[in-house]
């Protein structure tokens, strides 16, 4: 899907959602299927499958929001996978966050760990990202084993890789 | 004295009549003169009709004959004309072999040195390349080797560390994280 297009859907959904006063709960509803997507290749599969019927595809979204999301969000999901682009969805999660990020005077910090972090770390770690990057953040927490140990926050371009992944990815290439 | 002797021999036999009778031995003188005149009449003619004719076949004999010798003569010289033309030929079929001996031989030493020169030149190029193809196979499986042995200390690395990571660690990893970054600025 073309840049324009994406951004037609983003502000569609951003324009939908703060009319109904529900952007910031599309967006982190929007956000936890991507992660979910990410953590899951077999739904990441099932959700990208062009043969799947879109019907199919709906009814996993709307059991992975587990009744509990907002309709906007539910709909806005059937709508990009109604049309073809469930492969996009990262990217439209990601500019509507950065959207709501923006409108809010901040920036998304995208933030991966091996094991779920506590809200007092999440807080923390917010106020060191803001700290570090002169910027408040919106703080995004993704599971992922493969950092193995440590963190791995992304905040626009910059990149702050303190995971264990790194350290034994430099080792590796020292070898 | 003969005829004296034969009527000798005959009176002692008994006194036979005698008679005078022609010698025994010497002809009548008319045949005398007349054989003489026959004979020297056809000695005549033989010399006269015959003589000539003789002459004429002894020398055409002898011009036969020369004729003969010198056709041989001649036959001779062609022979040996031919002869020597013959020893000529030998000759130079002889130096033309000789020549085409020392020429064969002149190809086939040039032959033989430039067949060295090549082979020499094959085998040294072989022999580099065998040897570029032993350093490189050399290289290459001490760098599979490495690459190998890097592949599995990176994931005996991993594991090791992965195991000997607990919750402690691992917490210990994030806080120490948002320690630096905090003090980062």
């Amino acid at each position: 899907m073309s840049t324009s297009t994406i951004d037609a859907y983003v502000t569609s959904i951003n324009t939908i959602a703060s009319a109904e006063g529900v952007l910031a709960q599309v967006e982190a509803e929007f956000s936890a299927v991507v992660r979910a997507m990410d953590a899951n290749d077999s739904l990441r599969a099932k959700l990208t499958d062009e043969l799947l019927p879109i019907a199919v595809r709906q009814s996993i979204v709307e059991q992975l929001l587990e009744g509990k999301g907002h309709r906007i969000t539910a709909q806005s999901l059937a709508l990009v996978i109604g049309a073809g682009h469930a492969r996009d969805l990262r990217t439209i999660a990601e500019k509507i966050s950065a959207g709501v990020a923006k409108g809010q005077g901040r920036q998304v910090a995208e933030v991966r760990s091996a094991v779920a972090l506590t809200e007092d770390q999440q807080s923390r770690l917010s106020a060191a990202l803001a700290k570090a990057t002169g910027s408040e953040v919106n703080l995004k927490v993704i599971v992922d084993p493969s950092v193995v140990g440590g963190l791995v926050a992304t905040v626009g371009d910059k990149v702050i890789d303190g995971s264990v992944r790194h350290s034994l990815d430099q080792l590796k290439s020292r070898l | 004295m003969i005829s004296t002797i034969l009527s000798v021999l005959v009176s002692s036999e008994g006194g036979a009549p005698t008679y005078e009778s022609h010698h025994w031995l010497l002809p009548e003188t008319a045949e005398i003169i007349y054989g003489g005149i026959s004979s020297v009449l056809v000695i005549g003619a033989l010399i006269k009709f015959v003589g000539p004719m003789a002459k004429k076949a002894l020398s055409d004999r002898t011009a036969k004959i020369q004729g003969e010798i010198d056709s041989a003569r001649d036959a001779k010289a062609n022979a040996e004309q031919e002869a020597s033309q013959i020893r000529a030929a030998l000759g130079d079929i002889s130096s033309e072999r000789t020549r085409v001996l020392a020429d064969a031989d002149k190809q086939a030493a040039a032959l033989l040195s430039e067949g060295r020169a090549r082979v020499a030149a094959e085998m040294a190029d072989i022999e580099a390349k065998a040897n570029s193809d032993i350093a490189n196979a050399s290289s290459r499986v001490n760098d599979e080797l490495r690459s190998e042995i890097t592949r599995l200390s990176a994931i005996a690395i991993e594991r090791v560390v992965t195991q000997s990571l607990d919750d402690k660690a691992r917490q210990d990893l994030i806080e120490g994280f948002i320690t630096n970054v905090g003090s980062a600025r």
